[in-house]
């Protein structure tokens, strides 16, 4: 079957779908957008976490067909919806070929070659996980900036005990939690500075 | 494999009836789990996500009509006051993602043992809204769960929505886990006190082959409160009365031996749970009881 949906603030259609297929692997294997990783496939660990309509959710566990005229943000997807909750100019999201051709630089390093897009630099959590320390061998990271950055939208100026609420689906096997901690301390500290 | 979309609850019946082994899918989180480990193949999924009227709730005089889809963060937001046992028990489903996602309707579908929604449905009092093309009829919870992960519904059937009793005294709901994120209950409990008919209700989950209620520890507790005029009196609870309770309620389980849990240990936790949350209950009565004296 065929399916049509909006990836990224930009429309999209993915051919030959399996019927019993997961979002996720429409996402990582039709559109080839890898950031959303692949791991329990049970909606235990969250590394697949991307935004449906606004709302994290554990891609592994939406149909595919389900996804059908609904709105996915991945983490590929997710500096260009930072930048335009800010209250940034055009709104015209991220194309697959700029989201495959992403790289993890910060802002400034974007002329470099032309090899990355503009709208491919860093939201200001990813910066916040670098700046922290926050990523190991970073397979969950992923999931945790979009879980993350949801609450940090909904709740700029989160306590602890909110952070771990939030994050509380996503699971790091390297065991850095607490720079994970710091690193949304920070972002929300970055945000409050900026307000 | 098919995937049937229907975008009204009319056309979602009719499609259950013409393929009767469609599996309903609405939030997924049980449904793609069997599917993405192949456990499960159905030949026609049927997806509910495009009927509205399943995402809404309506609070009347008595119950709350919950419709089948209305996700557990959605419960836990806005129903805490007319359903908090509820509430309380949707806030322990896994994680943020899955409280997105799920919701009761799915709970039932499934009617695993260990599901959180089972023990405060049944403490509180519902009825599971049933329908097909041949009508709607209305399964008291009581006689919902039919087996492990087996339910009263016949095979044309959707579950519309639930009809659960609106809190008239206080509840609680509790878990055991290993963690407080991600688990599924080693065993789990509900109680609710019904002061409007000087009842205690109660719920228990995965310590048994269905959801069940302690009904020997119930009638117990009820005579035992109304002997000692306790609903007036707003007395404690005496230990020895609280006892019997948790060892009545631990000898309703029948529960068995595997990788969460023992059988054994799962007997001791209900009877520890039924009496902590008996006596946060009516701890919560006794104070609301003083309040209220105090005002008049």
């Amino acid at each position: 079957m065929r399916v049509n949906f909006t990836v990224n603030g930009r429309p999209q259609q993915a051919d030959d779908v399996w019927e019993g297929e997961s979002l996720l692997y429409v996402l990582r294997e039709r559109l080839g957008l890898p950031g959303s990783k692949n791991a329990c496939e049970q909606g235990e660990c969250g590394s697949c976490t991307v935004r449906l309509d606004g709302v994290p959710v554990c891609s592994c566990l939406v149909a595919a067909g389900q996804a059908e005229g609904r709105e996915i943000v991945t983490v590929e997807g997710l500096a260009e919806h930072a930048r335009q909750r800010a209250g940034g100019e055009d709104a015209c999201g991220t194309s697959l070929d700029e989201a495959r051709r992403w790289s993890p630089r910060g802002p400034g390093s974007q002329s470099d070659e032309g090899s990355t897009s503009p709208r491919a630099t860093l939201a200001p959590l990813q910066q916040a996980f670098i700046d922290a320390g926050a990523v190991q061998c970073g397979f969950c990271t992923p999931g945790l900036l979009v879980a993350a950055d949801e609450m940090l939208e909904r709740n700029p100026n989160p306590t602890d005990a909110d952070i771990r609420e939030a994050l509380s689906g996503n699971l790091c096997r390297c065991t850095g939690y607490e720079k994970i901690m710091d690193a949304v301390r920070l972002a929300a500290a970055r945000q409050g500075e900026e307000a | 494999m098919d995937f049937l979309r229907p975008a009204s609850w009319e056309e979602a019946l009719a499609a259950k009836a013409e393929h009767p082994t469609a599996v309903p899918i609405a939030g997924g989180t049980d449904v793609m789990v069997e599917i993405n480990f192949d456990h499960r193949r159905p030949e026609y999924l049927l997806d509910l996500t495009r009927i509205g009227d399943l995402y809404e709730w309506e609070a009347g005089e008595h119950s709350v009509r919950l419709g089948a889809s209305v996700p557990y963060t959605r419960i836990m937001e806005n129903l805490r006051t007319e359903l908090p046992g509820l509430a309380l028990a949707s806030h322990t489903v896994a994680s943020p993602q899955i409280r997105n996602r799920g919701g009761v309707g799915g709970n039932l579908g499934t009617a695993s043992p260990a599901g959180d929604a089972h023990p405060a449905l049944l403490a509180a009092g519902a009825e599971v809204e049933a329908e097909s093309v041949r009508g709607t009829r209305r399964i008291p919870i009581d006689a919902f769960y039919t087996g492990v992960k087996r339910n009263a519904l016949a095979a044309d059937e959707l579950i519309r929505a639930v009809h659960i009793n609106k809190a008239d005294g206080p509840q609680q709901f509790s878990k055991v886990g290993t963690r407080n994120a991600m688990v599924i209950a080693v065993c789990a409990f509900g109680l609710a006190l019904h002061p409007e008919t000087r009842t205690v209700r109660t719920g228990i989950g995965s310590a048994a082959p269905t959801p069940i209620r302690a009904t020997a520890a119930e009638e117990f507790l009820n005579a035992a409160l109304d002997e000692d005029g306790l609903w007036d009196s707003g007395r404690i609870i005496t230990p020895s009365v609280a006892k019997q309770f948790a060892e009545l309620c631990a000898a309703a389980c029948n529960p068995i031996d595997d990788v969460r849990g023992t059988a054994r240990y799962r007997r001791h936790a209900v009877g520890v749970m039924a009496r902590r949350t008996l006596m946060w209950t009516w701890e919560s009565y006794r104070g609301n009881a003083r309040t209220m004296e105090g005002a008049a």
